[in-house]
């Protein structure tokens, strides 16, 4: 066997991995010529809605809890009887964590199994994959977590948070602490770019600086640089907007540096109870994070939702907020369908303005201008104990605002 | 100049974890010629281990410690069966060896998916490994990291003394210079690929213990590895250790001062061209195997 054969070989093994990853990028959507949506199917005594998430690669560890908590929802509604008399059939597909297939699994939940919604994606490069497939076909979409804001789609219900109910909160309790100077840190895609352009238009009114700011592509594990840089900046805390496993080499990292919650507080945006609880509560415990809903959160209807939660998946599977947004998503579409008296998209969408639900997370109402719903921020704790506790709130229901209009630094953002 | 003894160190640590997670691959790829995809996979049963063993060892250094040889005779006993059942009819037909081995590592990550689910576990480090050590001048030196570059460290002096001075060891060497010489020469090469192919894997479930320490432990871990690990030995030059060892701290420092300098993204993309120039230069990586072979 010569070392020849074998670098021969290797190259062929290159090709082959980038031949796959190419497959992988290179599916298209099919093109649909008629501009006309298509109409769900619900002739029988069922209607189907489709559950789009990741249940494969980086993004695995948050959506599969989402897809557990529509699966919830959906029992709640059937048992229930259903939504206009007709029993809810759930049809699931996996993302894979891939973009490109979001965009080919949205496609064909909507023409091929013809669902009346479909609820689903989490980070914002997979919904702006679907976005238009939606617009295309006229069909429904429920985003069940917090975004970038800067966008409305006709077809698109947000009912997670936009940046003025999550990171202008997180950012006004910073102030409020006395912070003077951030640092940056995010994964590589258009949340965290979008979310971090916000962060540093407001640093700039409220005369906060930004030390730095820095990227690491989705899925990268390798955080000694940026650990580095964030340590040596000496700012006094950290704005975190990592996704997915990413978060778990940063904050072993951050320990290890000797950075402490207390010293440089890190708030995080995509850190709820079930990521806590991946990363562990040994290099989390003290820092901060930004969301409108924790498993703690008290009230009736939190307790019912989460009683439910343990009792079909487990005492040991925690809430979060994506998970209770997506549930808020599903229990929100059948209400907007009754209040239709149809499942027409387009009588659905008029139906939705002023809908209320009484939420794990308190009162909910549905905007029917931006299809966004109020919420109450809340920046909680991470305790030892891998719950997260609550030590701010709004107070009410802040009303979405994904433009910011609302907000004079913010004019000039797009 | 504090940033940049950190840094230096940084580079040095990425290092140590490229080369624990490439040394198993030097032994199989680099000695055997064994395109083995599911190597990563290997890394991600070592990873498991430790996760498993601490659910029934209470303590974390003691399920730490504890980890390391169990997690090497897990992946190593994988890597076994992995040759007898499949490599073994392959090793005339290296690519098919390639696409064999990446079915595995699908079926693998499947497994550990519905085995352990999708979401990551978390395992806990002993107190000791998560603090650091001060030195003057501001700058720190994590405790894990020290513990990682110890254990490469250690696994390279190992397998070096085990190669060049134990019995099997030589005839190892003798199967990578000229399987049919050794051979004829009454060397059981059957049996002596499978020892080599348990030590290579077992290296990898070592590896896989270290990186509980760093990052996530997850179904698909091991993807990512992967092909930092072909990286390694390929520029590293095959059937040779040293060039791993030299290469993995190169690629580090390599990595660690780009991304200082610019971004993570472009720090990835300096190491690539860097890769793709030194092998125009040297196609047959930094050392090689003298043989007397004419090909």
């Amino acid at each position: 066997m010569s070392l020849f054969r074998g670098r021969r070989i290797m190259a062929g093994a290159m090709t082959l991995v980038a031949a796959a990853a190419m497959a992988a990028c290179g599916s298209k959507t099919t093109d649909d010529p008629s501009a006309t949506g298509v109409t769900a199917d619900v002739a029988g005594d069922t209607v189907k809605v489709g559950l789009l998430n990741s249940l494969s690669g980086t993004m695995a560890i948050s959506e599969v809890t989402v897809r557990d908590s529509i699966m919830l929802a959906v029992e709640e509604i059937n048992a229930a009887g259903g939504v206009l008399g007709k029993k809810v059939q759930p049809i699931g597909e996996d993302g894979a964590s891939d973009w490109p297939t979001f965009a080919e699994k949205a496609e064909k939940l909507i023409s091929e199994d013809r669902v009346a919604a479909v609820f689903g994606c989490w980070t914002s490069a997979s919904r702006k994959a679907v976005k238009p497939v939606f617009e295309k076909n006229k069909a429904l979409l429920f985003y069940p977590v917090q975004y970038e804001g800067l966008e409305q789609s006709p077809y698109i219900f947000y009912t997670g948070a936009t940046t003025n109910q999550q990171i202008v909160p997180g950012l006004d309790y910073l102030k409020a602490q006395g912070a003077k100077s951030v640092y940056l840190v995010g994964s590589d895609y258009v949340f965290p770019r979008t979310a971090n352009k916000i962060i540093k238009a407001y640093a700039a009114a409220n005369g906060m600086t930004v030390l730095g700011e820095d990227y690491a592509p989705l899925g990268s594990t390798e955080f000694g640089t940026i650990v580095n840089k964030v340590k040596s900046s000496g700012a006094d805390a950290v704005f975190n907007t990592l996704n997915g496993d990413s978060n778990v080499a940063f904050f072993k990292e951050y320990k290890s540096a000797g950075l402490t919650a207390a010293a440089m507080p890190v708030v995080s945006v995509s850190i709820a109870e079930e990521e806590v609880k991946g990363i562990g509560t040994q290099y989390l415990e003290g820092q901060l994070t930004a969301w409108n809903y924790y498993q703690t959160t008290p009230g009736a209807a939190n307790s019912k939702f989460v009683a439910a939660y343990k009792a079909k998946y487990g005492a040991d599977k925690p809430t979060s907020d994506p998970m209770e947004a997506a549930y808020v998503a599903v229990h929100l579409w059948k209400a907007m369908v009754e209040k239709a008296g149809a499942f027409d998209v387009e009588k659905v969408r008029s139906a939705s303005g002023g809908i209320t639900f009484d939420a794990p997370e308190g009162v909910v109402t549905v905007d029917g201008t931006t299809q966004h719903i109020a919420k109450t921020a809340r920046i909680g704790k991470i305790g030892a104990d891998g719950l997260i506790t609550e030590v701010w709130n709004s107070g009410k229901p802040v009303s979405p605002d994904p433009y910011l209009k609302t907000y004079p630094w913010a004019s000039g953002l797009s | 100049m504090t940033v940049l003894f950190g840094q230096l160190f940084t580079g040095i640590s990425i290092g140590a974890v490229l080369l624990l997670i490439a040394l198993g691959l030097a032994l199989t790829f680099g000695q055997m010629n064994v395109i083995n995809m599911a190597h990563g996979e290997f890394i991600m049963a070592g990873a498991y281990t430790t996760y498993v063993l601490q659910q029934s060892i209470t303590g974390a250094g003691w399920s730490l410690v504890v980890a390391l040889p169990v997690a090497f005779v897990v992946a190593g006993t994988m890597g076994v069966l992995l040759e007898i059942l499949l490599i073994r009819r392959l090793y005339a037909r290296p690519l098919d060896t390639l696409l064999v081995t990446w079915g595995v590592s699908l079926m693998l990550q499947q497994l550990a998916r519905d085995v352990f689910g999708s979401p990551n576990v978390q395992t806990r480090a002993p107190e000791l490994l998560t603090g650091n050590v001060a030195l003057p001048g501001g700058l720190t030196i994590a405790n894990n990291r020290l513990f990682i570059l110890a254990l490469a460290l250690a696994a390279v002096a190992a397998l070096t003394l085990a190669l060049r001075l134990t019995p099997l060891g030589r005839r190892i060497r003798a199967v990578v210079q000229n399987r049919d010489l050794a051979a004829v020469s009454g060397i059981p090469t059957a049996r002596v690929d499978r020892t080599t192919f348990f030590i290579g894997s077992g290296l990898a479930g070592l590896a896989g213990v270290a990186l509980t320490l760093l990052g996530p432990i997850g179904p698909t871990m091991g993807t990512n590895l992967i092909i930092d690990a072909f990286l390694v030995v390929v520029v590293g030059g095959i059937g040779q250790l040293k060039g791993s060892v030299i290469v993995a701290f190169a690629l580090g420092v390599l990595q660690a001062t780009g991304e200082y300098l610019t971004t993570l993204s472009v720090a990835k993309v300096i190491v690539f061209v860097a890769i793709v120039a030194f092998l125009q230069w040297r196609p047959q990586g930094l050392f090689t195997l003298r043989t007397r072979s004419l090909a």
